[in-house]
């Protein structure tokens, strides 16, 4: 049963109010909370591990799938795995994310592993919000470890937006990407952390065709006393390009490590890479101010700014 | 009304104290454009980051419609109405010009139209801006207009501009005086232009000329102007013997 909380979680990690006319399947407590499959899409139970299985038919265009998760028990602790099959000349949304609502003092988490094998030609937006909350005087911990491995085939593009809203004591992302010939990856990862969190990003993108292209555009902001290590890694194998850009905005007594790496085994591989750690810029607050914010108003608006 | 009465700025540096501004009097009436000129370094922008609240003197008092603001902040001042475009604007990552516009306007729904029509008024075309971020991708020229359009959308009853010349290229800069033209036309702002600009110093109704952190002279275009063409040289000393020599 979807509770109220349920609601507010969905709404917030994947835009989700009411049942849509899409493929979806929304996975709560371990369970599987509502399914449906749509002519082109088809999104089965895994038989031997905890997961789904979603195929995406050739040519299928203008179609959402909705994969939630949400976490409502204390204490509770999952490793899932969903398999993507997208074919050939698709465009197709695929709107994942994870809500937990820690209703106890125990730990809750949240460990996925998400693998897409992409065909040709095709467009896939992949979008996934992570976001933990406790219920009132509760203190259970909120774990998130999504994995995130992709199979990118000639020509296709992966457009993936990952952003961690708030409330994760501590998350350790993979991501990977296999591009092949003429394909293209951008990934923008947002991340918010706050008290003691602890965040690690590692991301491995791999340009193995011809006029491959990779864009990784990573945003982060550490408020407290939270750590956050960012591991970004280009690597060319063909002819290619390949451009990362890393910046944080460090507030309180946060620590940032942010290691952009990029390695070139092909001549013709063009590769870039930036990282920039700073606190939020005095000249930007007084701006704001002289528009007539507050400084806590200014703050806020450049960090909404900042991670949008 | 603008009223800055006896105001100080001293820092302390390691050969001793130094006055930045040095006992300022000045009283400013409603409407009118007035433009601060001077030699570099001699406080002209101090003196405007005071107004605003950027900068707050070590002595004097600030009234502005009678009501002391001495002591309150850039926020509260900018909600009574005084705005500041700076020299050099920041930059803001993720954050479109649309929504600087936005914010500058306040409360008030800002249509499409009408940021068009303000970013028109320093040269730009809203198509091609509005949804771009005010980041490192745009010019220092282009920051620059952007930064004045949001004084613009911001309609402030005291408009305070430092040097809105710099880093604008010829053609957009004629735009921009014809906005400061039109501003002063309709009447319902003072305006406040840091400027060293013939043709913006031509549209004023009055000219300060801060120099050495004090009011140096005060008076109409025509009175002031040949005070500054003579004073080109003056600082110069290698120069003015060479005249001299003439």
């Amino acid at each position: 049963m979807i509770t109220d909380i349920d609601a507010k979680l969905l709404e917030k990690i994947a835009d989700l109010t009411g049942k849509p006319a899409a493929a979806l399947n929304i996975r709560k407590d371990s369970g599987c909370e509502a399914r449906q499959s749509t002519e082109h899409i088809e999104i089965t139970g895994k038989t031997d591990k905890p997961g789904i299985d979603i195929r995406i038919k050739d040519g299928t265009r203008g179609e959402k799938c909705y994969i939630p998760v949400i976490i409502s028990r204390t204490g509770l602790t999952e490793m899932v795995y969903n398999d993507f099959f997208v074919g050939d000349n698709c465009d197709v949304e695929i709107v994942a994310g994870c809500g937990i609502h820690n209703s106890g003092c125990d730990e809750s988490r949240h460990d996925g592993v998400h693998t897409f094998y992409i065909g040709k030609n095709s467009r896939v937006r992949y979008s996934e919000k992570h976001y933990g909350e406790n219920a009132p005087d509760q203190t259970g911990r909120n774990v998130m470890n999504p994995q995130t491995i992709v199979y990118l085939g000639e020509g296709s593009v992966m457009e993936m937006d990952t952003i961690q809203i708030r409330g994760i004591d501590s998350t350790k992302r993979f991501t990977k990407f296999v591009c092949e010939a003429g394909s293209e990856v951008v990934v923008t990862e947002r991340l918010l952390t706050h008290g003691r969190q602890i965040a690690e990003s590692d991301m491995e993108i791999q340009l193995n065709g011809d006029d491959a292209r990779g864009r990784v555009i990573s945003r982060s902001v550490a408020q407290d006393a939270s750590e956050q290590v960012f591991y970004p890694r280009m690597e060319g194998n063909a002819r290619c390009f390949g451009h990362v850009q890393c910046d944080s905005i460090i507030m309180g007594q946060a620590k940032v490590k942010s290691i952009p790496a990029i390695a070139a085994n092909c001549t013709e591989a063009q590769l870039i890479h930036e990282a920039a750690i700073g606190k939020i810029a005095g000249d930007q607050l007084l701006k704001l101010e002289t528009l007539g914010l507050s400084p806590e108003e200014a703050e806020e608006t450049i960090l909404k700014g900042f991670l949008r | 009304m603008l009223e800055l009465k006896n105001i100080s700025y001293r820092v302390s540096t390691p050969e001793g104290e130094l006055d930045i501004l040095n006992d300022i009097t000045l009283t400013i009436p409603d409407h009118k454009l007035v433009v601060f000129t001077g030699p570099n370094g001699g406080g002209k922008t101090t003196l405007a980051k005071v107004i605003m609240g950027l900068i707050r003197p070590t002595a004097g008092q600030i009234l502005y419609n009678g009501q002391d603001v001495t002591d309150l902040d850039i926020t509260a001042r900018a909600r009574l109405g005084i705005s500041y475009g700076f020299q050099q604007p920041p930059r803001f990552k993720g954050i479109t010009v649309h929504d600087l516009l936005l914010l500058a306007a306040g409360g008030e729904k800002l249509s499409k139209d009408r940021c068009c029509n303000y970013l028109t008024q320093v040269g730009l075309c809203a198509n091609d801006y509005l949804d771009r971020e005010v980041d490192a991708s745009l010019s220092g020229g282009e920051v620059k207009r952007i930064e004045i359009a949001t004084i613009l959308a911001r309609k402030g009853r005291l408009m305070i501009f430092d040097e809105p010349e710099a880093g604008i290229d010829l053609w957009s800069f004629a735009r921009l005086t014809e906005t400061f033209e039109q501003l002063h036309a309709t009447g319902n702002a003072t305006m406040i232009i840091i400027s060293h600009q013939e043709r913006i110093i031509r549209l004023a109704d009055e000219i300060i000329v801060v120099a050495g952190g004090q009011i140096a002279h005060r008076g109409t275009t025509e009175e002031i102007f040949p005070l500054i063409l003579a004073d080109t040289l003056g600082s110069c000393p290698v120069m003015n013997r060479k005249e001299a020599a003439q």
